[in-house]
């Protein structure tokens, strides 16, 4: 063991950490806001609308994401005869593919809810709009957070598949330094550290709310 | 420059020797993925069982090590596996390594995806376990079985027919996950997709057809596994989705 190559590098592998978050937080918020409208689309009763959604959504959850980022990498330049950067190539991969798993968590916290509420929210006078937007989603958005925020995790890990299109991310860097100093015992228990320490948290806010959840239902 | 620049070019799919590659890539994808899924199975109930047990350390050992392998990211543990894990052999068992086992790296790919995998199979099957009524424990007790004896042949029998969703679900994305064995240079279908673009500029029909493959063996898997379902599951043991 030879801590020393950690000290040395730490500066650098951990300021890949920023492009990781970067990452993370543009997917976690793209992937939801395309998860709601999926969701959405999914529990319409209008084929148009339901069909296209539902396909989208099996479709991306039967690919492995790796897959899905070449899809992207290799499309683009077809779509608009010019390469795609790496960044941009990985946040619109990362939200296409997370969105349909976002969409699938929505969709069960919606019909989590119970019929009366839509029902008495139509006999109010409430549009679909009306009651979507003010009874449905602010209730179910509540029962979802703690898979949300596990689903968040999930992506916090995911994000070290920028790796194979270059993006110089966290375990990029990490990997790089391995390439010079040709220690990986050393590194990778590290980056593995760091990831843990990060998602650990995730994981145990998870937890929490979940209890918290239970406990305000009974 | 366009969308209609590009000239499609299916014929990378069969033409010598990119379509032998593909069968190839295909096969590996399938039995790296088995293989994992053989010891995710053995490993994650042996876990499964742990974390529920009355023993303390047991309990420890099990909850430490989902917490370890669901914390952090498959693509560290598979760089782990391949960069770190022959480091910390003894000498003599290193050098064994490197001369007689060349592709270190699919194996390399099993062990990863196989530990990793047992994590999330431990949990399904502790949530399996803990679904079981006490009322099942019990009964085996008073029957004069051991503790070994009620999980061996009350208990895990019983779980195991009540989780079979969530195994499949699990087998699946075992499956979608040996995709990253890529990055260590397992030849597998989606480093065979990429490879190819790299001599031939079709990158884009070769990641369809590889699409095409996780999609038609992910549907097998479903059709298949609901057919075995229907066969053993539990009546009124588990709640189907209506």
């Amino acid at each position: 063991m030879d801590l020393n190559v950690i000290s040395i590098n730490f500066k650098f592998m951990i300021g890949g950490l920023f492009l990781t978050f970067e990452l993370a937080l543009m997917t976690m918020g793209g992937g939801l806001l395309i998860g709601i409208i999926l969701a959405m689309a999914r529990l319409s009763l209008r084929p148009w609308l339901y069909y296209p959604a539902t396909v989208y959504i099996h479709f991306f959850r039967g690919l492995p994401l790796i897959l899905v980022i070449f899809w992207i990498y290799f499309l683009s330049p077809v779509i608009t005869g010019k390469s795609l950067e790496a960044f941009p190539a990985a946040v619109i991969s990362f939200i296409v593919f997370e969105s349909a798993y976002f969409a699938e968590i929505i969709r069960s916290g919606v019909q989590s809810i119970s019929r009366g509420q839509t029902m008495a929210a139509h006999a109010s006078g409430l549009t679909a709009y009306q009651t979507a937007r003010y009874v449905v989603l602010p209730q179910a958005l509540r029962n979802m957070v703690p898979s949300l925020v596990t689903q968040s995790v999930i992506i916090f890990q995911d994000t070290s598949l920028a790796y194979v299109i270059g993006l110089r991310e966290f375990l990029r860097r990490v990997n790089l330094v391995d390439a010079r100093e040709a220690r990986s015992v050393e590194l990778y228990l590290f980056a593995g550290l760091v990831y843990f320490a990060i998602c650990s948290a995730g994981s145990l806010a998870s937890h929490r709310l979940e209890k918290q959840r239970e406990r305000s239902c009974h | 420059m366009g969308f209609f620049n590009y000239t499609f070019d299916w014929s990378v799919l069969w033409r010598h020797p990119y379509g032998g590659l593909l069968i190839n890539g295909i096969l590996t994808t399938l039995h790296l993925s088995i293989l994992a899924w053989m010891i995710a199975v053995w490993l994650g109930i042996a876990i499964g069982v742990f974390r529920v047990s009355p023993f303390g350390l047991a309990r420890f050992t099990g909850s430490a090590y989902v917490q370890i392998f669901r914390n952090t990211p498959f693509l560290v543990q598979l760089f782990f596996w391949y960069f770190a894990a022959p480091l910390l052999l003894p000498k003599p068992a290193q050098e064994w390594l490197y001369d007689n086992v060349p592709n270190y790296s699919y194996w390399a790919g099993v062990i990863a995806l196989g530990t990793y995998t047992a994590s999330r199979v431990a949990e399904q099957f502790r949530s399996g376990l803990l679904s079981i009524s006490r009322d099942q424990y019990r009964a085996a007790y008073s029957t004069g079985l051991t503790t070994f004896q009620a999980y061996r042949y009350v208990i895990v029998p019983y779980a195991f027919r009540i989780i079979i969703p969530a195994f499949t679900t699990e087998f699946l994305t075992c499956f979608k996950n040996s995709a990253l064995t890529m990055t260590i240079g397992v030849m597998e279908i989606t480093h065979t997709a990429y490879y190819i673009d790299s001599f031939t500029w079709h990158g884009l029909e070769t990641t369809t057809a590889a699409s095409l493959v996780y999609l038609c063996i992910a549907l097998c898997v479903v059709l298949f596994m609901s057919f075995i379902e229907k066969r053993i599951y539990i009546p009124g043991m588990i709640a189907r989705e209506q």
